[in-house]
C-alpha cells in the first residue's frame, strides 16, 4: 500500500499536462454526435493526440501506444479531463474493442486494426443490439453465412453509438440456424460497405448520436472475425467486462464534474436551498469513492488479477452517481435550471440528459444487478 | 502508487477472521444473550493470545508497531461477527492514546488490560463495566480513572451485545495525563467504525444470500427472483464503493491533515450507510423471519446504528468533508493530495 505517486509518475503527469496545455483547442469543439463537422473535428483532434503518441497510452508501442501501465493511464485521464480536452470520439474502439483485440486478435489483425484505431483514422461503432435483442443479447438474429473466405452479413442492428458517422462497426452475428449463446461470432464490417444502410436516430437531446444499421448481403473477409467461429458470445462478455469495469468511464470525468458542482454551489448558495450542500458533498464523495475503487482495481490488475463480475458494480455506481450529481446542479440552479446555457457556460442540462442514458447502455443496470446477484453473490438464475 | 494489501496484511486479517469465525458463531451470540452478558472472557483471552491487542502499540511499549490499516482489517473481521468484546475501543483507540501519554504505565504492559475511552462527544461509555481503566476527556486533557474512582450507571441499549454506561467521576481523584490528541482518537475511532461497518454489511448480505438460496416460494428459491436479487446487489454495490475509501482512509490517517480527515469521515459515513442498507435489505429478504429475534440479522442492524452515532455525528463528519471540499484544491489530480 503506497498511496502516493513515484517521482516518475509525477514527471509523467507534468509531461502530460504540458503537452495538453500546448495542444488542447482553446474553444470547445462542436459535439461529435451533433454534426458531421463536429465528428470530423474530433477525428482531427485524435490525429493531434496521435502526433504526440497520446492516442492510447496503455497499448504497446508497435500498435500506436506507449506501453504504459494502468496507473499511468489513470494519470493521463486525470490530466486529460482536468485540461477540458475534447471527448474521445473513438471510445468504442480504443476502450472497448481495442483491449479485446489485444486479448483475442491474431498478430495480423492487431497490426491491421489497432494503429488506425489509435490514430482516429478509423473510428468505430458497436453493433450488438437489435430490435428484439437488447438486454437479452443472446437473442441476436443477424446472421453471418460463411462463403469461402468471406462472410455474408444480414440483419438489423440498432442503438449503435457513433454509427451515424463512424467508419467501422464490430457486430455480433450468428451462424444461420444456431440458437442463443452458441454459433455467434464477432465480426468487423465497414459502415460504407455495399449493402449497409444506416439511419441516424435522434436522442432526447436532439443529437443524432446513435443509428440503426441494416445489413443486406454485406460481404466481408473472414479475416474480420475476432476469435474463433462461434466464440462471439465469450468475446463479447470480455469486451463488456472492460466496458463496465474500467475504461469506459474515467473517474476523472466525475471528479471534474464534482469540482464544477462545488464551484456552482459556492457561487449560488445564497440563493439555493441550504439542504443541497449535503448533496454537493455527497457528489464529491461519490466521485472520490469511484476514483479510489478504480485505483484499487488498477493496482490489482497490475499485480496480475483479472476483471471479474465485480465490474458490474462500477457501472451501476458511476451511472447513478452521474444522475445524482447533475440533478443536484439543476436543483441549485432552481428556476434557471430549464434555461439552455449561455455560450461557453457549463451545460448542466445536457449533462443531466446524457446521464439518464448511463443506467441503460452498456447493459442496463437491471441486468448488472442480476450479474452481481448471480455471479458475485451466487444466487440462482 | 500501489493500492494493494501486502500478503502479510491479508494473512493477519485471515487469522483474525478464522479466530472470530470459530469463537463467535450464532450459537455463541445466542448463549451470551441468554446469559445476558456482552463479554466472553475465553474469547478475549484468545484475542490477546493472538496479539491483536498489541497491534497498534509501538514496539518500544511492547507492541507490534503495526499500522491503522492492519488494525482496520482486523476490525472488519470483528464487524463480520458483530464481536461483542471491546477490541476496537480498547486496543484500537484507548491503549494507543495511553501509550502515547504514559508509555511506562503499568496498564500498557498488560496486553489483556481493557481500557475504555470517553470522548466528550459520546454521552455514554462503551464497555466501562469490564474496563480496567477509563480514559476521560475534559478540557482537552485525558484523565485516567480506575474502576473504584467512578460510578457506573447502566444505559440500556438496543444492541444486546454491547454495554453502555453513564460515568460519574471526579477529576480531582483521577490521574491527569495532560493534553491528549483527541482528534487522532476520533480519527482512529471513525476509521475502525467504518471497517467494522464493512464487516457488518457483508455479513448481512451473506446471511440473506444463504437464506434466499434456501427459502422456496412459488416453487423456486426466492433468490432466483429479480426483486430479491436487486436488493442484495444494491447493498453489495454500496459495500464495494465504501471498502476502498475505508482502506485508503486507514492508510492515510498518519498524514494528520484536512485531506486525511475528510477521507476518514467519508469512510465513516459511507461504510455505516452501507451497513444500514445491507442490514435493512437482509431483514427484507428474510421476510417475517428477518423481523424475528431468532434470526440474527437484527444484530447487524443494531450494531450499525450504534456505530453511526458515536464518535461524531454524521453531520460532523459531513462537515469535515465539506471543509476539505470547499477550502482545498479539488479535481482529479487531488485524489491523494496532502498538506505541503
Amino acid at each position: 500500500m503506497q498511496l502516493s505517486y513515484t517521482p516518475e509518475q509525477q514527471a509523467f503527469r507534468a509531461e502530460v499536462r504540458a503537452w495538453l496545455e500546448a495542444h488542447v483547442p482553446a474553444h470547445p469543439l462542436e459535439h461529435y454526435d451533433a454534426t458531421r463537422a463536429g465528428f470530423e473535428a474530433h477525428r482531427a483532434w485524435e490525429a493531434t493526440l496521435k502526433s504526440g503518441d497520446w492516442g492510447m497510452v496503455t497499448w504497446p508501442k508497435e500498435y500506436g501506444g506507449r506501453g504504459l501501465d494502468l496507473i499511468q493511464w489513470l494519470i493521463f485521464e486525470e490530466e486529460y479531463y482536468r485540461a477540458g480536452a475534447p471527448g474521445r470520439v473513438n471510445q468504442n474502439g480504443i476502450f472497448l474493442l481495442g483491449p479485446t483485440l489485444m486479448e483475442f486478435g491474431s498478430d495480423d489483425q492487431k497490426a491491421r486494426f489497432l494503429p488506425p484505431m489509435a490514430s482516429g483514422e478509423e473510428i468505430w461503432a458497436q453493433a450488438w443490439s437489435e430490435p428484439q435483442a437488447g438486454s437479452d443479447l443472446a437473442g441476436v438474429r443477424a446472421t453471418a453465412r460463411r462463403d469461402g473466405d468471406e462472410y455474408v452479413l444480414n440483419g438489423h442492428k440498432i442503438w449503435s453509438s457513433r454509427a451515424a458517422f463512424a467508419d467501422w462497426a464490430f457486430g455480433l452475428f450468428r451462424e444461420p440456424g444456431s440458437e442463443r449463446h452458441k454459433g455467434m461470432s464477432l465480426i468487423f464490417f465497414p459502415l460504407d460497405a455495399p449493402g449497409v444502410t444506416r439511419n441516424p436516430i435522434r436522442k432526447i437531446n436532439g443529437h443524432v448520436g446513435f443509428a440503426e444499421i441494416f445489413l443486406d448481403d454485406v460481404r466481408v473477409p473472414a479475416f474480420n472475425r475476432l476469435g474463433d467461429e462461434g466464440e462471439g458470445w465469450h468475446i463479447c462478455m470480455a469486451t463488456a467486462g472492460f466496458e463496465r469495469g474500467l475504461m469506459l468511464r474515467s473517474p476523472a470525468r466525475y471528479q471534474v464534474a464534482a469540482a464544477a458542482l462545488a464551484d456552482l454551489w459556492q457561487a449560488r448558495k445564497d440563493r439555493a436551498d441550504p439542504a443541497l450542500e449535503a448533496d454537493v458533498v455527497r457528489a464529491f464523495m461519490n466521485a472520490e469513492a469511484y476514483a479510489l475503487n478504480i485505483y484499487q482495481t488498477a493496482s490489482r490488475l497490475i499485480a496480475g488479477a483479472k476483471i471479474g463480475p465485480e465490474a458490474s458494480t462500477n457501472k451501476i455506481f458511476w451511472s447513478e452517481m452521474d444522475i445524482h450529481l447533475n440533478q443536484t446542479a439543476l436543483a441549485i440552479l432552481g428556476p434557471e435550471a430549464e434555461l439552455l446555457p449561455e455560450p461557453g457556460g457549463h451545460d448542466w442540462l445536457d449533462d443531466f440528459i446524457f446521464s439518464l442514458a448511463g443506467p441503460i447502455y452498456a447493459g442496463s443496470n437491471e441486468i448488472q444487478r442480476n450479474i452481481i446477484a448471480e455471479r458475485m453473490l451466487g444466487l440462482p438464475r | 502508487m500501489d493500492f494493494t494489501l501486502s500478503d502479510e496484511q491479508v494473512m493477519f486479517a485471515q487469522t483474525a477472521a478464522t479466530l472470530f469465525g470459530d469463537t463467535c458463531t450464532p450459537d455463541h451470540w445466542h448463549r451470551m444473550m441468554e446469559q445476558d452478558t456482552a463479554f466472553d472472557a475465553g474469547r478475549w483471552a484468545q484475542i490477546v493470545e493472538n496479539g491483536f491487542t498489541l497491534l497498534l502499540l509501538p514496539e518500544s511499549a511492547g507492541g507490534l508497531g503495526l499500522t491503522e490499516l492492519d488494525f482496520a482489517l482486523i476490525a472488519q473481521a470483528a464487524g463480520y461477527v458483530a464481536l461483542p468484546e471491546p477490541l476496537v475501543e480498547s486496543a484500537g483507540i484507548a491503549a494507543p492514546m495511553l501509550a502515547a501519554l504514559a508509555p511506562d504505565h503499568a496498564l500498557s504492559a498488560d496486553p489483556a488490560a481493557i481500557i475504555a475511552i470517553a470522548p466528550a462527544c459520546n454521552p455514554v461509555v462503551a464497555h466501562a463495566d469490564v474496563a480496567d481503566a477509563i480514559l476521560m476527556e475534559q478540557d482537552g486533557h485525558a484523565f485516567l480513572v480506575l474502576p473504584d474512582q467512578v460510578t457506573l450507571m447502566p444505559a440500556a441499549t438496543i444492541d444486546p451485545l454491547r454495554r453502555l454506561f453513564r460515568v460519574t467521576w471526579d477529576p480531582a481523584r483521577a490521574e491527569d495525563l495532560g493534553p491528549a490528541d483527541w482528534t487522532l482518537a476520533l480519527d482512529r475511532a471513525a476509521v475502525f467504525a467504518a471497517a467494522q461497518a464493512l464487516g457488518l454489511a457483508q455479513r448481512a448480505v451473506d446471511l440473506a444470500v444463504a437464506y434466499a438460496k434456501d427459502r422456496q416460494q412459488f416453487g423456486k428459491p426466492i433468490g432466483s427472483y429479480q426483486a430479491v436479487k436487486h436488493h442484495l446487489a444494491s447493498a453489495q454495490v454500496a459495500i464495494e464503493f465504501a471498502r476502498p475509501v475505508v482502506i485508503a482512509a486507514a492508510a492515510q490517517i498518519g498524514q494528520r491533515d484536512i485531506f486525511a480527515q475528510a477521507r476518514i469521515s467519508h469512510a465513516r459515513l459511507v461504510a455505516t450507510e452501507a451497513a444500514d442498507k445491507a442490514a435493512r435489505a437482509s431483514i427484507q429478504v428474510h421476510g417475517a423471519m428477518g423481523y424475528s429475534w431468532e434470526v440474527d440479522v437484527h444484530l447487524f442492524l443494531k450494531r450499525a446504528l450504534a456505530l453511526s452515532g458515536s464518535w461524531g455525528t454524521s453531520a460532523f463528519h459531513r462537515a469535515r468533508v465539506g471543509t476539505r471540499l470547499f477550502t482545498r484544491p479539488t479535481g482529479p489530480d487531488q485524489t491523494f493530495a496532502r498538506e505541503a
